[in-house]
């Protein structure tokens, strides 16, 4: 399989060679054929001499280092910018994607700051839903990326076999910033899939929130002359299947418990804990008590609220309840019955055929 | 599943050829002990096996899927897990183990583990005790000893709490599955009930931190709306399903039954019959020395009395732990239910 190879040409060398290094890689990165990885080759960041470049070839697509990748305002320190963003599709995310991603952090190559991946799943007309992902291997470092397209697709076929569904949407990266190679590795995306997005998840949590962001790129600048890309960020929403959302109800416990384990409970115990109803009724009545003794001001709303909750209780006339709640009992008990009776059953049957 | 089996077969060995350690002398207890004490599966896995079904395996159709992991002393960790596609009617243009292996190698590039310690299976209702099943783990427990099946049961799910249930052949069926001699006889000296035919393995989910944190970022910002399905009273439907299956085995082991019994019956009349023929046989010889004449020829007793086909046992002892299952999840719903009868009970006294 082939690896990221780095390339042995020239790029960290002097700037002498570099417009003519800028030059080469316009036509290398289109066909990504059977040899190997598709290596992208940005040039260093000797902008000045490739501004200079920039008129002599015109055809150079907006994905190349001369204009850098601008993320829009949110490169201001502070909170995540609130959505919806107008105009901008929705992106639906499943769980399940953003565990992929962090497994794939965790589980990166020494030296690699980042991980990336695709994603795919389906799209709608209003949003696209991202349902599953892989991570990619890939090299990066301060003047190049090398991204291993061939075990993208790969993978990608191999997914298909399963859900043939699923389309690539386009790849996620780990890290808080938006930077040049992303430019570049959008580019590879952008042949894969029609308007590919971008998904940032901040591992590195900064702001202490590991903030997760989507984006789209589009183009910007003075029409007629070099564009850049910038992206622009999407609303993001999380779906969850039912199945999906109680998966992650309990694989959430593990956040209390001190050694991160949890065991599946049983039975009787499940209903107990069943949606946190004990820790709410205790804080409700912490909080009436409080009202009552007069520590805490009581609150209007707070308190239509609580009526509403103890209405919520259906009134039944108490001989109907009654009988309502025998026959259910009588059926789950004459149930249970049946099934030991079944138990014991094939016991005894199996004792008699071993006679 | 037969293709699979092999596929399981070689990818175990190559996999454990090539990866090295797959858990040998890791402190293995006494013979009769099992090598798995307690199953330890990521979060990941677990939503993954989830999204696996929901996406692809609406209806009575299983899904399936490997799972990856490694061994640690006595716990069997499952770090990652793959889905298998399903059996589609293009089967011949599409080869399982080469699938398999080109997933593990992928997997392999990008750091995760690569070892095969078992596979998942989605279940209707609970009703997965099945022969297929018997032989897949066989197979995989064969290869790699640690292995474990785990049983995701979507419909149990949905109604409020995760089921996934990991399991093992006990040694002493993995004996009698070796020499695949499933006569009576050979179960008898086995001693094997169905109780005794799978034994399950707690399991407990672990996350890492970096896990957890996204967990809670998870928390804060998706404001679903909880469902509290689990709470919801109204599950007879549930219960009735769960009873037709469990007639519809138990129907089945009565025929079962009958036929041993007539199987039982017929070789006793046959017992009778040969003896019955051998005296007869006797006493003519008797006869024929006295009238000096040459006795007739002893005639090989199997011929004439062809030997009764024992029926296979195997069967039974599959109906009889898949009734077991039922009956164990029925009492476990039950239990539920009563308890959520009495708490509706509660509030309606306290109202009144």
């Amino acid at each position: 399989m082939a690896t990221p190879a780095v390339p042995a040409s020239s790029p960290p060398a002097t700037p002498a060679p570099a417009p003519a290094a800028a030059s080469a890689p316009a036509p290398a990165p289109t066909p990504a054929p059977a040899p190997g990885a598709a290596t992208a080759q940005a040039a260093a960041p000797a902008s000045p001499t490739d501004a200079a470049a920039a008129p002599a070839a015109p055809g150079q697509t907006a994905a190349s280092a001369q204009a850098p990748a601008q993320t829009p305002a949110p490169s201001l320190p502070g909170p995540a910018l609130p959505g919806p963003f107008p105009g901008g599709r929705v992106v639906r995310l499943h769980p399940v994607i953003l565990a992929s991603i962090v497994d794939s952090y965790e589980r990166r190559n020494d030296g690699a700051a980042r991980v990336i991946g695709t994603l795919l799943g389906t799209v709608d007309k209003h949003s696209v839903e991202v349902t599953n992902c892989f991570s990619v291997p890939h090299n990066e470092s301060e003047d190049e990326v090398a991204v291993d397209m061939e075990f993208a697709k790969n993978m990608y076929e191999l997914h298909k076999k399963v859900s043939p569904n699923e389309l690539i949407l386009g790849w996620y990266a780990t890290g808080h910033d938006i930077t040049e190679h992303s430019v570049l590795i959008h580019e590879y995306y952008s042949r894969e899939a029609p308007n590919p997005i971008h998904l940032t998840v901040d591992t590195s949590l900064q702001n202490g929130r590991m903030s997760i962001k989507a984006y789209v790129s589009t183009l910007m600048g003075v029409p007629g002359r070099t564009m850049g890309v910038m992206f622009t960020p999407l609303t993001v929403k999380y779906a969850y299947y039912d199945t999906e959302r109680i998966g992650v109800d309990l694989i959430m416990k593990t956040c209390f418990s001190p050694n991160r384990v949890i065991g599946l409970s049983s039975d009787l115990q499940q209903v107990g804990g069943a949606a946190r109803i004990q820790d709410a009724l205790s804080t409700v009545l912490q909080y009436a008590e409080d009202v009552l003794s007069g520590k805490v001001s009581a609150d209007n709303t707070v308190g239509r609220f609580l009526m509403s909750l103890v209405n919520q209780v259906p009134k039944i006339v108490p001989d109907d309840f009654e009988t309502m709640l025998n026959s259910n009992i009588n059926d789950l008990l004459m149930v249970t019955y049946l099934a030991n009776l079944t138990q014991s059953q094939i016991a005894l049957n199996e004792k008699l055929v071993n006679l | 599943m037969a293709s699979r089996k092999e596929g399981a077969g070689s990818t175990a060995t190559s996999s454990s050829s090539s990866a090295g350690v797959v858990g040998k002398g890791k402190g293995k207890g006494g013979p009769g002990d099992s090598a798995v004490k307690q199953v330890q599966i990521d979060g990941l896995v677990v939503l993954k096996i989830i999204k696996h079904y929901q996406e692809e395996g609406q209806g009575t159709e299983v899904v399936q899927g490997v799972l990856l992991g490694l061994v640690v002393e006595d716990r069997l960790e499952i770090t990652n897990c793959f889905p298998f596609p399903q059996h589609t009617e293009d089967d011949a243009d599409f080869d399982e183990v080469q699938y398999q292996m080109e997933m593990m190698r992928s997997l392999r590039h990008v750091n995760i583990d690569h070892l095969h310690v078992g596979w998942y299976q989605s279940t209707y209702y609970g009703s997965f005790v099945t022969r297929a099943l018997l032989d897949s783990q066989f197979s995989y427990q064969h290869a790699i000893e640690e292995s474990v099946v785990l049983i995701y049961d979507p419909i149990k799910t949905a109604q409020g709490s995760l089921s996934l249930k990991a399991y093992r052949l006990t040694p002493k069926l993995m004996e009698v599955c070796k020499e695949k001699d499933f006569s009576p006889e050979a179960l008898k000296k086995a001693n094997i009930t169905f109780e005794h035919m799978f034994e399950e393995v707690p399991i407990v989910i672990k996350n890492s931190h970096l896990i957890n944190v996204l967990m809670w970022e998870l928390e804060k910002k998706s404001a679903v709306a909880d469902k509290h399905e689990l709470l919801s009273l109204a599950s007879s439907n549930h219960l009735g399903k769960n009873l037709q299956l469990l007639m519809d085995r138990v129907d089945e082991m009565s025929q079962d039954i009958v036929k041993y019994n007539t199987y039982m019956r017929n070789t006793s009349k046959q017992q009778q019959q040969k003896h019955q023929y051998q005296q007869r046989r006797q006493q003519e010889n008797m006869q024929r020395q006295s009238r000096g004449e040459p006795p007739l020829p002893e005639e090989d007793l199997s011929k004439l009395f062809k030997p009764l086909q024992a029926p296979a046992r195997m069967d039974s002892l599959l109906i009889a732990g898949q009734i077991n299952t039922y009956c164990q999840n029925i009492k476990e719903f039950t239990a539920q239910n009563l308890g959520k009868l009495f708490m509706a009970q509660a509030l309606q006294e306290y109202n009144n």
